[in-house]
């Protein structure tokens, strides 16, 4: 049985809603080449990328209407994926069809399921909903990170890197002295600190125009197996924000849902959500370039990360204190993992 | 072009009957199994005269590191299912991994499965997926006696009226319009059957307007409308005289001659076994899915595959030329 790090029986975001459109987009996910388009009614096609005949990537043949027409020997496949026509013969032969992946759009991305279609229940797709609520104003990028998805997940789990990775903007001592707490539950794991009475970071200072100490918060979210929504925001000291009451403070989400490409790359999507100043489209836009510049750090030291993995092959991971998060978040993805190739062992 | 194939070494743990003319074979294979989905075959490796010989055979849905096939024995076999039937616990022999090219596509809103005699093969194991993960689905199962319904019990006991049975015998027939008709827009057909049933769906598909992608069939390729007969070829431009015995394919009997040719499905499906036919002197019994209808008509080509004569002679070219 091929072993990946990664369950194949789950919703993964494949492309933001704006990437995928009348035209033809090639993408792999979890190991397997997929063509992405949108039907003239709108909804979005996924298909695997390989002609049944010859396997050239149909993302290098043409939409027409509704039907990808392969740029070799022109089959034309609809979006189920069977086969409408072969070149010259009148019939078309019964098993030619590729396979048409389960997709939803929801939260302003496109989930495929790479796993047993039978299994696609569209009530499982992550919470995303900060991305498109009315209530916060979101928007976001798609990385693509030569490293294991883990390894983001890892990242976003742990946000003392905050301090050493993004010491300019967001990060500062208190995040690395303040302490924090885990708890689990199906499929889930989170990650609380409270920073008490603290002098805010440029960025959180920017945000929320008020001069003072503040209490800041950091609750990370894991819906395995890949996707993080991280609740963050300060308040000015004292107006209750740690017992509930956020009223006088900024609150923001940082949206992350990662997606394997490869056992050594994979597509990071994120957003920055805020519910304040909603109506500020150029807020919007600084917010998603500023944060665009904060992950661009990360992306460096996953980088090196996932190269300095494959230089010492042997070499075990150390886990601290600070690593809860993520272990509980790997334990939960390796559940999956062993659950699916249970099913799959067990399957008639 | 298909990928490679891998054999592997299968012992037979089970072989019995299970309807009249249908046997129940069940191999273990060696090394371990992938779980496969229903519509999945495999290909045997049969002894046909003391000569090895390869067969394609439809799983049946089975229990983890098993395959089951369930063979009918066919009067005029070209040896494959005569084999298959002397099969008894313990024997040896090499099988392929399951392939699929009639997987189900689990996107329709509901789905009606076709079945017509041994075609129940496939659609036995769509019926009990999607009955099991609760789709709607309908089955039509038709035979010719009830002696000859494999599995109609398990299917009873799983679905209850959404499986019904049509015996022949009985006067009951599938009115394929009025199945159509109550299928959903957006709902899916699979059939298996003979080819008789095949064509007669096909058309009754086209005439209610659906997209003809929502219709999904398999071919075994080895019924016609006409009882196998020996009958015999000449082939242009070589001058030889080829004779086909009823248990012997066109094609294998001009492999056999040395005829030089090429063929890839051996299921009437992919077309490169066909010839020319330059005179006929008998009956053309086409039983390929190739031809297009009207093709079929005109008279000029034919899968050697699968498709033969009923009687009679032909000279027909395979295209070879001398200079």
């Amino acid at each position: 049985m091929e072993e990946h790090s990664f369950p194949l029986n789950a919703w993964y975001a494949a492309a933001w809603d704006v990437e995928v459109g009348r035209s033809l987009l090639a993408r792999k996910i979890c190991g397997k080449p997929v063509v992405m388009y949108r039907r003239q009614d709108g909804a979005a096609v996924a298909l695997a990328d390989a002609c049944w005949h010859r396997l050239l990537p149909l993302s290098k043949g043409e939409l027409h209407g509704d039907n990808v027409i392969c740029g070799y020997h022109g089959l034309e496949f609809d979006d189920t994926g069977r086969c409408v026509y072969m070149p010259s013969q009148d019939t078309i032969n019964p098993s030619a069809c590729v396979t048409s992946f389960p997709v939803v759009e929801r939260h302003r991305f496109i989930w495929i399921w790479p796993g047993d279609p039978a299994l696609a229940d569209p009530d499982l797709v992550p919470d995303l909903h900060w991305n498109d609520d009315p209530k916060w104003a979101a928007d976001g990028k798609v990385i693509h990170v030569m490293c294991n998805y883990r390894l983001v997940i890892d990242n976003l789990m742990d946000l003392t890197h905050e301090t050493y990775v993004h010491g300019s903007s967001i990060g500062n001592r208190a995040v690395a002295e303040a302490p924090f707490t885990v708890s689990h539950g199906e499929g889930r794991a989170t990650v609380t600190r409270w920073m008490a009475d603290i002098d805010p970071p440029p960025f959180w200072r920017a945000q929320l125009g008020k001069p003072g100490n503040v209490d800041r918060w950091q609750i990370i979210n894991f819906e395995a197996p890949a996707t993080i929504a991280i609740d963050v925001g300060v308040a000015p000291v004292g107006t209750g924000a740690p017992d509930g009451d956020r009223s006088q403070g900024v609150n923001g989400f940082v949206l992350n849902t990662i997606t394997p490409e490869t056992e050594s790359t994979c597509h990071y999507f994120w957003a920055f959500a805020r519910n304040y100043r909603l109506s500020e489209q150029a807020r919007t836009h600084e917010l998603r370039e500023g944060v665009a510049t904060i992950f661009r750090e990360d992306e460096l030291i996953l980088e090196a990360q996932q190269k300095a993995i494959e230089e010492n092959p042997d070499h075990i991971f150390y886990n601290l204190n600070i690593d809860a998060g993520s272990m509980w978040a790997r334990k939960l993805i390796d559940k999956m993992i062993l659950e699916e190739n249970s099913a799959k062992a067990a399957a008639e | 072009m298909k990928g490679r194939q891998e054999w592997r070494g299968a012992v037979v743990t089970r072989a019995q009957s299970i309807a009249d003319g249908i046997r129940l074979i069940e191999f273990a294979v060696e090394g371990g199994l992938p779980p496969f989905e229903p519509g999945s075959h495999v290909s045997v490796e049969v002894m046909i005269e003391g000569a090895p010989a390869i067969r394609s055979y439809t799983c049946v849905s089975s229990d983890a590191g098993h395959i089951r096939l369930a063979v009918k024995r066919h009067e005029n076999s070209r040896g494959g299912s005569r084999f298959m039937w002397t099969l008894v616990e313990g024997a040896r022999l090499r099988i392929t991994l399951p392939e699929n090219r009639f997987a189900l596509s689990w996107r329709a809103s509901s789905y009606l499965l076709l079945a017509g005699g041994i075609g129940i093969t496939p659609i036995y194991g769509m019926a009990k997926a999607l009955s099991v993960r609760a789709r709607p689905v309908r089955l039509a199962y038709a035979a010719s006696t009830r002696g000859e319904l494999a599995f109609a019990g398990e299917l009873s006991e799983l679905m209850g009226t959404d499986a019904e049975f049509f015996v022949s015998e009985e006067g009951r027939r599938i009115d394929l319009a009025a199945e159509f008709a109550e299928l959903p827009p957006d709902g899916e057909a699979y059939i298996c059957g003979p080819l008789g049933m095949l064509n007669a769906a096909k058309a009754a598909w086209a005439a209610t307007g659906r997209p003809s992608s929502r219709l999904r069939f398999e071919v075994f390729g080895d019924s016609g409308e006409r009882p196998e007969v020996p009958f015999s070829v000449e082939i242009a431009g070589i001058g030889k005289r080829v004779d086909v015995a009823s248990d012997q394919s066109l094609l294998d009997a001009l492999n056999a001659a040395g005829v030089d040719m090429i063929w890839d499905c051996l299921r009437g499906e992919c077309g490169l076994c066909a010839v020319d036919i330059v005179e006929l002197n008998g009956e053309l019994d086409h039983r390929d899915v190739f031809f297009s209808d009207e093709e079929k008509r005109e008279q000029r080509r034919m899968c050697t595959c699968v498709s033969r004569l009923a009687g009679g002679s032909a000279i027909i070219d395979t295209g070879y030329r001398k200079s």
